[in-house]
């Protein structure tokens, strides 16, 4: 294993967010995290990277407990985000899930009305009963993901009939709605094409100025594009982590550097 | 033609002929009572008492009793039944407890309904000593409609995708928030299908109701209950089987009026789905 923060420039300027320490993760008999010890960088984009079951999803669901609705998923070693191991017994999921947000894969938006779809999370976690605080905090979350525009006069249609693209944008304000501090991202724009992918990166970059963003991706040119930080993974391994621009131009493993320059994956 | 074109061609027909034979009775069913019966339902039919022993008057008593079963019944089965499945898929785990309830649920269903029957007397008339009453007959009907409702309500829950639970999950919504806001409202036409066709059921049963509520000649209306009341099921059997000289007519007006009850039953289940579909409830 190599030694991540040697690879960063200034170390003493990074904040960690989320760092593990020892994690294992095993489906029944199956190790799919083996040892990956990360410490993720706030207000900052990160991306993790790899072929198809090497275990980036799974890291990025142990990140709000997500890997807890899989039957026979067994975790080991330390999630500290904040300072807390989450791991714990005590952790509060609904507390935790609303300071570690989720995008996935498909845009996931309820089969109901653009407003209902914002007003969910604030209504489960009773955040505001006021009808006008409402919609402020609706606009708000509209206005980051830059839909207020094309939206404010259709809040009150089904969230369904909106792009892809729009859906994709609607999920991501549905969590910042929430006012989390980190926003994990699981392959949010393999649904969506060319353009609208490039559209999505770029409010990434905006948001990164507020959030810690966690971005799984199996597309490296987005990885390379987006991020600032990018973790390798092979095998459930934490292969190498580093600033994006060290890792694409001079990587510190054979192996990063065959996947990058495509010979696998 | 070739050979292939000739297997598909019977293929087809072999099974147009099995859909068709499934609409057969029910069409011939319907179009033998109506032309039998229509003639005898009158208006005086449906909200008159019988007189000189059944073979006059109408049946109005046998259908306030059927009502007031099939609510009784839903009271308790609907409950019960929607709850207990709510619990089975999403909060057991997979255990031998959980999997002894699953068994028994789809044991519960293959019972003959005459056993409900003496179930339902043994129990709920001798033993807590309900008397034959209202309430005896429905808890009986209740306990033979909950399979179903279960086994309904169960594969409704299923179907909504797990997708949607993680959503919810992932806002940071409790397990209880994800089942009322996010899984609930997309199983509830399913579960209306179940409860609807289990209701029609025990509407139309006459075993389990003989000897726990139903009563021979009762022309009036329950007060309490605790009282027993006439049921079209079970007055049908009566004027058909032990009342001598009695007109073919009645009997098949009386077959009538219960087919028209199940079906307004149905109609409503299909207008509450429509409704549902359309509002989610939230």
């Amino acid at each position: 294993m190599v030694n991540f923060m040697v690879s960063l420039s200034n170390p003493m300027e990074i904040e960690t967010t989320i760092e593990t320490k020892n994690l294992n993760l095993y489906y029944g008999d199956f190790r799919a995290l083996n040892d990956v010890n990360i410490k993720i960088p706030g207000r900052n984009v990160t991306a993790i990277i790899g072929p198809s079951g090497c275990g980036k999803s799974t890291l990025l669901r142990c990140f709000n407990r997500m890997n807890d609705l899989t039957e026979n998923a067994k975790v080991q070693g330390k999630i500290i985000i904040e300072g807390n191991n989450i791991l714990e017994l005590e952790t509060d999921l609904i507390f935790l899930r609303k300071k570690v947000g989720m995008v996935f894969q498909r845009p996931n938006v309820f089969d109901l009305s653009i407003y209902n779809n914002l007003k969910f999370g604030l209504r489960i976690h009773r955040m505001l009963s006021d009808k006008d605080h409402i919609m402020q905090a609706i606009q708000s979350g509209l206005e980051q993901v830059n839909l207020w525009q094309e939206l404010k006069d259709k809040l009150r249609k089904n969230a369904r009939s909106l792009t892809l693209e729009q859906q994709q944008r609607l999920c991501i304000a549905r969590v910042i709605i929430l006012k989390p501090d980190i926003i994990l991202l699981d392959e949010p724009c393999s649904a969506l094409d060319p353009i609208a992918t490039l559209r999505i990166e770029e409010l990434l970059r905006i948001l990164r100025q507020q959030y810690t963003l966690v971005i799984v991706t199996h597309n490296m040119q987005q990885a390379a594009r987006v991020s600032d930080y990018t973790g390798f993974m092979y095998l459930g391994q934490l292969i190498e982590f580093g600033e994006t621009n060290q890792i694409f131009t001079n990587p510190g493993e054979k192996l990063t550097e065959n996947y990058i320059s495509g010979y696998f994956g | 033609m070739n050979a292939a074109r000739i297997r598909q061609k019977i293929a087809f027909l072999v099974l147009a002929i099995a859909t068709l034979l499934i609409v057969i009775p029910i069409l011939l069913t319907i179009f033998y009572i109506v032309k039998n019966g229509i003639s005898a339902v009158t208006w005086t039919f449906i909200t008159q008492s019988p007189r000189n022993g059944m073979k006059e008057g109408g049946i109005f008593p046998a259908i306030v009793g059927t009502i007031v079963l099939v609510i009784g019944t839903m009271l308790f089965s609907l409950p019960v039944g929607v709850l207990s499945a709510i619990y089975l898929v999403e909060y057991a785990k997979d255990n031998f407890f959980t999997r002894l309830v699953k068994l028994s649920v789809v044991n519960l269903s293959g019972i003959p309904s005459i056993i409900y029957g003496l179930f339902g007397f043994t129990l709920f008339v001798l033993l807590m000593k309900l008397g034959t009453s209202i309430l005896a007959g429905s808890l009986t009907l209740a306990i033979m409609s909950l399979p179903v409702i279960i086994t309904a309500t169960k594969e409704a829950l299923e179907s909504v995708p797990f997708s949607f639970r993680e959503i919810s999950f992932s806002l940071g919504a409790t397990k209880w928030q994800t089942i009322r806001y996010c899984v609930l409202p997309y199983a509830i036409p399913g579960i209306l299908t179940g409860t609807v066709l289990s209701l029609s059921r025990a509407a139309g049963e006459t075993a389990p109701i003989l000897f726990t509520v139903a009563a021979f000649y009762l022309p009036r209306l329950p007060r309490s209950v605790f009282d027993q009341v006439m049921a079209l099921p079970y007055h049908l059997y009566t004027i058909s089987t032990q009342v001598p000289n009695m007109p073919m007519e009645l009997s098949f007006a009386t077959g009538f009026v219960l087919i028209a009850l199940v079906f307004i039953m149905n109609l409503v289940s299909i207008i509450l789905r429509a409704h549902y579909r359309k509002k989610k409830l939230w």
